[in-house]
C-alpha cells in the first residue's frame, strides 16, 4: 500500500514565495492577536482559583453563581464540563483565598444550599500570584531554553560547526546577560535573545539551524496565536504542549535535512534548489505518515482522554499541522533562500 | 551469527528485566518491588506549596531584644533611657545624662555585641542610637526558620499518618508539601498551617479590664480573646482577657502532649508534659502565684484560664477546651511536633479528589487504547508483516516505558499517560523512517538483504539525530517543569529511547533471522 507514489516531485520549493507569504501573514496575524488580545492566561500564570464541583442532580449556572456570591466570590465563571448528564462544572475566581481555611467547607454548605443537591468538590486549584509570576517566568525560560540547546545541536550536528555553534552560545549568553542586567522582562529577554541568535546564525552561515530555528518560532507562534484568537487559557500543561511542538516540529526538519545532506554529497553537479526539493519529496511519505499517526493518537486523546488533557491535545493537534507545514514549506527553502544570498556577494 | 546472538541475548535481557520490574505494578504478591507511582492529579491527593514568613522571624528576634533589652537596662538601674521601636525590624534608644550613657555603652559591650548600632548622634549631655540585626544574623535567622519549619510540618505529617508524603524546601522560604491519597484536606491544611505557639501566660488583675476594652491596655499586658463555638447553635462568644505580655513559659519546654478523656464530663482534653527544666519553672510559677489566674495561650488565643490553686510540681499540665476528639488528637500532634517559627501562608494548592483521579485513569487509557488500535490497524495494513512487526514493538514500547517508570521510581501524571499516547505516534515514526527506507532501496533494485542493510544503516543515523532534540526538549522540560509536566518529561524521554531500541535492535535482529534463517526471498513491507 502507498498513499505517495514513488518518484514523485512536486515542486516545493519553486512555491516558497507563496509559502513565505502565507506564514508570514499567519504569524503577523498571531503577534497582532497577542498584542491587541492578549493571552488568556490560566491560573497556574494569572494566579486565581479554580474548583471543579460535581452535583447529585442537574443544577442551573445562576443558582450556583448565587451560592457563590454568598461567600463572597462575586466574578465567578461558571462552566458546564465533560458530559452534560455528569452535572459537573468549572467555578472560576481570581480570588486566591479559595484555600483559606474554613473556606472549602464554607463553599461546599453554600453550594448545596443553592442548589438543594448534593455537592462533591471533586478539584481545587488556587495559585496564589507570586507563584503566578514565578511560573510564568519558568515556562519562558523552558521554552528560550529548549530552542538554545537545540540551536547550538544543530549548528553542531549538522555541519560540524561545533566552534561556531561555541561562539553562538557565548555571545548569546552575553547578549542574554547585558539584556538583563538593563532591568528588562524576561519577555523582552526571550525576543532579544532570539533575534539575537536568527542573526548570528546568518552571519556565521549556520544556515540548516537557521532554517530550524526558523521554523521553530514559526511553529509555536501560530499555534500560541490560534489559542489567543480562540481564547483558550494557557496552562502550564500547554506549555508542556508547545515544548513537545517544538521537539516534533524539529524531529520532522531534521529528517528532511539529512537527505539533504545526503542528496549533497551524491548530487553534487545539481543545483542546490533542485537537491533540496528532492529532498523533500523523498521524505514526503515519511512525513505524512507519521504526521498522520501522531495526528491519529491525538485525535484520541482529544476526544476521549477527559477535559484536563482537551486543551493540551488541542495544543499538539494544531503544533502537528503547522509542524509539518513548516518542515516542508519553510525549513528547507530557507536553506536555499541562505544559499542564493551568499552566491550573490 | 554472532553478532545475531549476542543482540538476541542483549533484547531477552531487556525483556525479561522489563517484565520484572512491571509485574509489581499489576500483581503486588508474586514479587514485592517499587510499583509505579501515581501522580497527585490521578491519585488524588494535596499539593501545597507554603511561604514561611521569615521576616516575621526577624521581627521576633528584635522584639526579644528589646524586651531583653529593656531588663537589662531595669537589672542595671540605667535612667533616663527611652526605648523605641521604629520599625518592625529596629530599636531605637535615646539616653540623658553622662553617668547613663557610660552603664549604656558598657552594657552594649558586654551584653549586647550582636547588634548592629547605627545613626548614632551623641552630644554630651545625651546619646541616641539605632540598633538592628547584621544582615548576616538576619539571613541565618531566616535559613534557620526555614529549615526548623520543614522539621517541624515533617513531624506533624508522619504523626498525622499519611503514606509516602512528599515534604521538601523549594527555593529558599518555601515549603512543597505533596500528601497522595489524603481524604480530609480541611484537616490535614489545619494541622500543617498552623504556628502553633502555646504560651503560658499570667493574667493581669492589677488593672481594669473594662478599662483596656476601652483602649487603655497597660505597658506590659495585652488583651486576647477566648473564642467558644456552641456545638448546637453554633453561636460564637468571645471573651476578652487581659494578661501579662511576658511568657512565663512556652511550648518549646513540652515532652510530650497525649489526648485524654475527662472523667467527669467524658470531654477530651490535651495533657502535656514539661521537660526538667519547664518542670521546675512550671512549679516555681505556680507556688509564686497561688490565687491568681494562669492563662494558657495558643497562637494568641486564650484556651482556659484556671486560677492556681496550689504550687504544682511534676510537670503536667492540662489543656481543655471543648475539642471534639479530632480537634484534640490534632492538638496534641501539634504540640508534640512543636511550633512554627514563623507564620506560614498558602501560596499554592492543588488538590483531586480520588474520584476525579480515577476518572482520569479511565478516560485517559480509553484514549491509549481507541488511539493505539487506530496506529496499529493502519501499520499492519499498509506495511503487511513488516506493519505487523512494528505494532508488536509498540506493545514492548508500552511495557518498557512500564518498567522505566517502576525502575527510576517516577511518577505517572495523567499529562505523563499523554505522554504515552504520543509516544505510541512516534515510535512507528521510526520504523516509518526505516521501512520507507527500505522500500525506497527495494525499488532502486537491491536484492531484500542488500535493502534491508542499507535502509537500516541510513535510517539509524536520522533516528538517532531527530531523537535527540526530542530527548533535549523532555530534559528542558524536565528542570523547568512541576510535579505533573515533570511526569510528561519522564514518560516522554523513555518513549523516545525505548522505541529506539526496538526499532533499531529489535526490527533489525527479526529481519535478519527471516533474510538469514529462513531465507525468505521476498521482503513483505
Amino acid at each position: 500500500m502507498e498513499f505517495i507514489k514513488p518518484g514523485i516531485n512536486l515542486d516545493f520549493v519553486g512555491k516558497r514565495k507563496i509559502a513565505y507569504s502565507i506564514s508570514g501573514a499567519l504569524i503577523l496575524i498571531s503577534i497582532l492577536a497577542l498584542f491587541v488580545k492578549g493571552p488568556r492566561y490560566g491560573i497556574d500564570f494569572a494566579g486565581g482559583s479554580l474548583v471543579q464541583v460535581k452535583f447529585a442532580a442537574p443544577v442551573e449556572i445562576a443558582k450556583i453563581k448565587d451560592g457563590l456570591r454568598s461567600v463572597e466570590i462575586e466574578n465567578a465563571t461558571v462552566q458546564s464540563v465533560g458530559d452534560r448528564r455528569e452535572n459537573e462544572y468549572l467555578i472560576r475566581t481570581d480570588a486566591a483565598d479559595v484555600s483559606a481555611k474554613e473556606f472549602t467547607p464554607a463553599l461546599d454548605k453554600a453550594l448545596e444550599a443553592a442548589a438543594g443537591v448534593k455537592v462533591d468538590i471533586r478539584r481545587v486549584e488556587m495559585v496564589g500570584p507570586q507563584v503566578g509570576t514565578d511560573l510564568r517566568e519558568k515556562a519562558l525560560l523552558a521554552i528560550f531554553f529548549s530552542l538554545i540547546f537545540i540551536a547550538i545541536y544543530i549548528s553542531g550536528r549538522f555541519e560540524f560547526k561545533w566552534i561556531q555553534s561555541g561562539i553562538v552560545a557565548v555571545a548569546l549568553g552575553g547578549a542574554v546577560y547585558a539584556i538583563h542586567t538593563m532591568g528588562f522582562s524576561l519577555a523582552i529577554l526571550v525576543w532579544a535573545a532570539l533575534l539575537v541568535t536568527l542573526v548570528l546564525f546568518w552571519i556565521l552561515g549556520l544556515k540548516y539551524a537557521l532554517g530550524a530555528i526558523v521554523a521553530l518560532i514559526h511553529d509555536v507562534t501560530i499555534t500560541v496565536g490560534v489559542f489567543t484568537i480562540l481564547e483558550k487559557e494557557f496552562t502550564l500543561t500547554v506549555i508542556a504542549a508547545l515544548l513537545t511542538i517544538i521537539g516534533y516540529s524539529l524531529n520532522d526538519t531534521i529528517i528532511v535535512y539529512d537527505r539533504i545532506r545526503e542528496n549533497i554529497k551524491k548530487l553534487s553537479k545539481t543545483p542546490i534548489g533542485a537537491v533540496i526539493n528532492r529532498s523533500v519529496n523523498e521524505t514526503l511519505s515519511r512525513t505524512i505518515l507519521t504526521a498522520g499517526t501522531v495526528f491519529v493518537v491525538l485525535v484520541s486523546l482529544f476526544f476521549l482522554g477527559g477535559d484536563i488533557i482537551h486543551d493540551f491535545a488541542f495544543a499538539l493537534l494544531v503544533g502537528v499541522v503547522v509542524g509539518t507545514y513548516s518542515s516542508i514549506y519553510v525549513a528547507s527553502p530557507i536553506v536555499l533562500t541562505w544559499e542564493e544570498r551568499a552566491k550573490k556577494k | 551469527m554472532k553478532r545475531f546472538s549476542i543482540r538476541l541475548v542483549i533484547i531477552l535481557v531487556v525483556v525479561i528485566a522489563a517484565i520484572v520490574y512491571c509485574i509489581p505494578t499489576f500483581q503486588p504478591e508474586i514479587w514485592p518491588h517499587r510499583k509505579i507511582n501515581l501522580g497527585l492529579d490521578l491519585q488524588g491527593g494535596m499539593h501545597l506549596v507554603l511561604e514561611v514568613n521569615t521576616d516575621k522571624v526577624v521581627e521576633n528576634a528584635i522584639e526579644r531584644y528589646s524586651q531583653e533589652l529593656r531588663d537589662l537596662v531595669r537589672k542595671n538601674q540605667i535612667q533616663s533611657l527611652q526605648v523605641e521601636r521604629p520599625g518592625p525590624y529596629k530599636i531605637a534608644v535615646k539616653i540623658q545624662g553622662k553617668e547613663n550613657i557610660a552603664k549604656f555603652k558598657e552594657l552594649l559591650e558586654k551584653e549586647l555585641r550582636d547588634l548592629r548600632l547605627s545613626n548614632r548622634s551623641e552630644d554630651a549631655e545625651s546619646y541616641s542610637v539605632g540598633l538592628d540585626l547584621p544582615d548576616k544574623e538576619s539571613d541565618h535567622i531566616k535559613k534557620l526558620a526555614v529549615d526548623q519549619a520543614l522539621e517541624t510540618i515533617r513531624n506533624r505529617i508522619d504523626q498525622f499518618g499519611v503514606s509516602e508524603p512528599d515534604i521538601r524546601r523549594q527555593g529558599d522560604t518555601r515549603i512543597l508539601i505533596q500528601l497522595p491519597g489524603i481524604q480530609d484536606t480541611q484537616r490535614a491544611k489545619d494541622l500543617i498551617g498552623r504556628t502553633a505557639l502555646l504560651e503560658f501566660k499570667l493574667v493581669d488583675e492589677a488593672h481594669d479590664l473594662n478599662a483596656a476594652l476601652q483602649g487603655s491596655v497597660p505597658a506590659g499586658s495585652e488583651l486576647l480573646y477566648k473564642v467558644d463555638e456552641d456545638p448546637a447553635t453554633k453561636r460564637v462568644t468571645r471573651t476578652p482577657f487581659l494578661v501579662k505580655k511576658n511568657a512565663l513559659l512556652t511550648g518549646a519546654s513540652l515532652t510530650d502532649a497525649r489526648v485524654a478523656l475527662d472523667s467527669q464530663y467524658g470531654e477530651p482534653y490535651v495533657s502535656i508534659e514539661f521537660d526538667k527544666k519547664g518542670a521546675r519553672t512550671f512549679e516555681r510559677v505556680t507556688g509564686e502565684n497561688v490565687g491568681k489566674r494562669l492563662a494558657i495561650v495558643l497562637d494568641n488565643k486564650v484556651y482556659s484560664a484556671p486560677t492556681i490553686q496550689e504550687k504544682i510540681a511534676g510537670g503536667k499540665a492540662r489543656i481543655t477546651g471543648r475539642f471534639s476528639t479530632d480537634e484534640a488528637r490534632d492538638l496534641a500532634i501539634i504540640l508534640r511536633a512543636g511550633a512554627l517559627p514563623a507564620p506560614v501562608t498558602v501560596l499554592e494548592e492543588r488538590t483531586v479528589g480520588p474520584s476525579l483521579g480515577a476518572d482520569s485513569i479511565r478516560s485517559g487509557l480509553i484514549s491509549i487504547l481507541v488511539g493505539g488500535l487506530l496506529v496499529i490497524i493502519f501499520m499492519a495494513v499498509y506495511y503487511k508483516w513488516s506493519g505487523l512487526l512494528a505494532d508488536f514493538e509498540v506493545l514492548l514500547d508500552l511495557l518498557l516505558i512500564g518498567a522505566g517508570l517502576a525502575a527510576f521510581g517516577a511518577t505517572l501524571t495523567l499529562p505523563g499517560l499523554a505522554g504515552v499516547i504520543l509516544t505510541i505516534g512516534m515510535a512507528v515514526d521510526n520504523n516509518v523512517l526505516i521501512y520507507e527506507r527500505i522500500r525506497e532501496e527495494l525499488r532502486l533494485g537491491k536484492t531484500p538483504r542488500g535493502a534491508v542493510d542499507a535502509g537500516f544503516d541510513r535510517a539509524t543515523t536520522t533516528i538517532m539525530d531527530a531523537n535527540i532534540t526530542t530527548l533535549i526538549s523532555a530534559v528542558v522540560l524536565f528542570q523547568f517543569g512541576t510535579g505533573p509536566i515533570k511526569g510528561f518529561a519522564v514518560t516522554l524521554s523513555i518513549g523516545v529511547i525505548a522505541s529506539m531500541f526496538t526499532a533499531i535492535v529489535v526490527s533489525r535482529l527479526v529481519f535478519n533471522y527471516f533474510l538469514d534463517v529462513r531465507k525468505i526471498k521476498r521482503v513483505s513491507i
